[in-house]
């Protein structure tokens, strides 16, 4: 569904990712772990063409990025910020149905799906579809984030640290609440995140970023035997 | 107070007429700056390097006074002449600056993650500004909108010096006459109309930073503006009759002269007339007249040979006279005949100095000059007529370099004794009211000022009626009539209009 093959990208003289090969297969999830600046969320945005790679190619949906049209490819493709980035001036319903009303759906059409994409992210619609943001608390706002990456149908979603603002409490619920959704969604996730724990809790394979080099890529047992000492300080972090 | 709604009553068409010009002006400027700063504050946000100079030049041209611009633009071909137009501009021009700063802010400072959420939507660049960056910017907006049109609202005010009408001519008017109650007619509404117009917008303001459907509100709004707005254009715009528009300077006499062409008019053409009175100095009412922006105005025979036609000075009352008509004649401008007063320069002086010198005659004043001081109106300072020539003829030198003062406040500041000696008006009014006296022009210095209705040629064409009804004042308006009406206004504050009603009755009955 998405592939990386020999992804470079600079920023000034910076080199922010090297030499970068992945592939992510259609329903997986796949999570991006590593501290910050290792390269994280540029991965993400090479996948919407929020950015462009120096050199190589992203593939998505077995097209080039560069030949999709940005707009296009976006609308396929969910996003889910760290911090939500939702539209104080639009009620939760609105947020939600915005994609949907950009793609021009009928009205009536934007409200069920709305109202069913609510239900599935546990926000009862009839108490919170004309409610604001602002009127929400931290992991509200996030299940209405995930509702609103949803929203269209988009085969693919990318989720950048989505809970990592949340206490751990909420974070726990939400966890739970992922694996749900993504059981009755199956969508493919790219999820960024710097907790070892949150990756073997939500993905299906893990990726290790260590200064812009993907050094290590596979299921929970194959990090787990790894020997690479970036790998291993953070799987002992997930154990503490 | 009483005075004041005495005032009010008696003027209520008229005060209304002036209020809706000057909603009207504050709104369609207030719009117009909306049109043109938001995109401009757009693109400041979005282009530091495009924008800061747009948003440099806007602030430059909030601090020249708005009396100052008036004046840049009156002579530009296009925008300036007088009337609406230059106002429009100038007032424009102001509102820009605030309505920029507040959009290039307003879209600044959204929060990023907030863009990066809407470009991950898939917006097109044009989705994420209307759908999301202005919506989001518009309090901000209104605020500035907020500013620019109670500004508006104070600026227009100066805009009656060009002849834009609003309640500034109250103001203006006031001035001139020296009535405070006038002034306040003016000034009062004006503070009225803008602490609605604060507080009207402030509300709407406030609903649009309030948690609800913008779309709905947005729309509300727009289509109130639009009625406002499309009402006050109306109201300011339904003189569409052919109307005679009578000018005049911006001193009582003028006003006064303004006034008496105005019902003359009215009374033995029976042509509707529009007063655009108390429009500033000679070279405004000119240019007005040029451009047809006005029909007529009373100048004086030895002004328009000086001050307008640039010839030099003439002194046989009968060889200015001929001259000048011809000059206006070649020009597409018609004089009429002399109204039957000369206003000559007076240099006055008060009245318990000259009879305690025993002062009479100007070729007296040189004695006594060096420890006085003097004050002058701007256009005497200037023109070849005026104090230079005065000086070498009577060998004048003050104490100082001669003050230069509104003509208005001349009178009033040698009367309190902050100058000895002034030059006013032979005709002033406040002349016997303030108990001033006129030194005798006694070697022959000034040239004649006799009063003489000049007319837009084309005009005298279509209505010759206007000829026939102002000459049955040739000779009719002498010095001592015009004093005592001059009196009449300054001295006793009666209304011009009155004052002149009164004399034309009087001519009618014979008298």
């Amino acid at each position: 569904m998405i592939a990386f093959e020999g992804v470079q990208f600079r920023r000034g003289d910076r080199q922010v990712l090297c030499g970068i090969t992945l592939e992510v297969h259609r329903g997986e999830t796949v999570a991006l772990v590593g501290r910050s600046g290792a390269g994280k969320s540029t991965i993400l945005k090479l996948i919407n063409r929020m950015l462009e790679p120096a050199d190589g190619r992203v593939l998505v949906d077995g097209r080039d990025t560069r030949a999709w049209h940005p707009t296009v490819l976006r609308r396929q493709t969910g996003y889910v910020l760290q911090e939500v980035g939702l539209f104080p001036h639009m009620t939760v319903a609105g947020n939600v149905g915005l994609v949907p009303a950009l793609a021009n759906w009928p009205q009536e059409r934007i409200d069920k799906r709305t109202f069913e994409l609510l239900d599935l992210v546990g926000l009862p619609p009839r108490e919170f579809a004309a409610r604001w943001p602002d009127q929400l608390s931290g992991g509200q706002r996030q299940r209405v984030g995930v509702a609103r990456a949803l929203a269209a149908d988009p085969p693919v979603v990318l989720m950048d640290e989505p809970f990592g603002a949340l206490d751990p409490i909420t974070r726990a619920e939400l966890h739970r609440e992922f694996g749900r959704i993504q059981r009755q969604v199956r969508k493919t996730i790219v999820l960024v995140t710097h907790d070892m724990r949150e990756a073997f809790t939500l993905a299906d394979r893990i990726g290790v970023l260590d200064a812009g080099v993907l050094v290590e890529c596979g299921p929970r047992s194959m990090l787990e035997a790894s020997t690479h000492p970036t790998v291993m300080t953070l799987v002992e972090s997930a154990f503490n | 107070m009483a005075s004041l709604f005495h005032f009010w009553s008696l003027h209520a068409s008229e005060l209304w007429t002036l209020l809706g010009q000057h909603v009207a002006l504050v709104v369609v400027s207030t719009a117009a700056a909306v049109a043109v700063g938001v995109p401009v504050g757009i693109i400041a946000a979005r282009r530091p390097r495009v924008g800061a100079p747009i948003a440099a030049a806007a602030s430059i041209i909030q601090t020249v006074p708005s009396l100052a611009l008036f004046g840049f633009l009156l002579p530009l071909p296009l925008v300036g002449g007088v009337g609406a137009r230059t106002a429009l501009v100038a007032l424009v021009l102001y509102a820009l600056l605030p309505v920029i700063r507040t959009t290039a802010a307003g879209i600044r400072s959204i929060d990023s993650a907030i863009l990066e959420a809407a470009d991950a939507m898939g917006m097109t660049p044009r989705q994420r500004l209307t759908k999301v960056e202005l919506p989001l910017a518009l309090p901000a907006i209104m605020a500035g909108v907020r500013v620019s049109a109670v500004v508006g609202v104070g600026t227009v005010t100066i805009a009656a010096a060009s002849g834009a009408g609003g309640l500034g001519e109250y103001i203006y008017r006031g001035l001139s006459m020296v009535d405070a109650t006038v002034i306040l007619a003016g000034a009062v509404p004006v503070a009225a109309l803008a602490m609605v117009v604060d507080g009207g917008l402030l509300v709407i303001e406030r609903a649009l930073s309030a948690r609800r459907p913008l779309s709905r509100i947005t729309r509300v709004v727009a289509a109130a503006a639009a009625v406002v707005a499309g009402a006050a254009v109306a109201i300011a715009a339904t003189p569409g009759t052919e109307r005679i528009v009578v000018g005049s300077k911006n001193f009582t006499e003028q006003v006064i002269l303004g006034e008496l062409m105005a019902q003359a008019i009215e009374r033995y053409a029976a042509l509707p007339v529009d007063r655009r009175l108390n429009l500033g100095g000679t070279f405004i009412c000119d240019r007005a007249i040029q451009s047809g922006d006005i029909d007529l105005y009373v100048e004086y025979s030895g002004t328009a040979l000086t001050a307008v036609f640039k010839q030099p000075v003439q002194r046989d009352p009968s060889v200015v006279l001929e001259e000048v008509r011809r000059l206006y004649a070649d020009s597409g401008r018609s004089m009429l005949m002399p109204l039957g007063f000369n206003n000559t320069f007076a240099i006055l002086v008060r009245g318990a100095d000259a009879r305690a010198r025993g002062l009479t005659r100007l070729s007296q004043l040189a004695e006594y000059a060096p420890g006085w001081r003097a004050a002058f109106g701007y256009e005497f300072l200037e023109r070849p007529d005026g104090f230079r020539g005065l000086a070498n003829v009577y060998g004048l030198r003050f104490r100082e370099q001669p003050r230069v003062m509104d003509l208005t406040l001349v009178y009033r500041a040698l009367s309190e004794g902050q100058v000895d000696v002034a030059a006013g008006d032979a005709t002033a009014g406040l002349i016997d009211a303030l108990n001033l006296s006129i030194l005798e022009d006694d070697r022959q210095y000034f040239p004649p000022y006799d009063a003489v209705p000049v007319v837009h040629s084309s005009t005298l064409l279509r209505y010759p009626e206007i000829g026939a009804a102002i000459a049955r004042l040739s000779g009719r308006v002498t010095g001592n009539v015009m004093r005592r009406m001059n009196y009449d206004v300054d001295a006793r504050r009666l209304d011009p209009a009155a004052v002149v009603s009164m004399f034309l009755d009087s001519l009618d009955r014979g008298v």
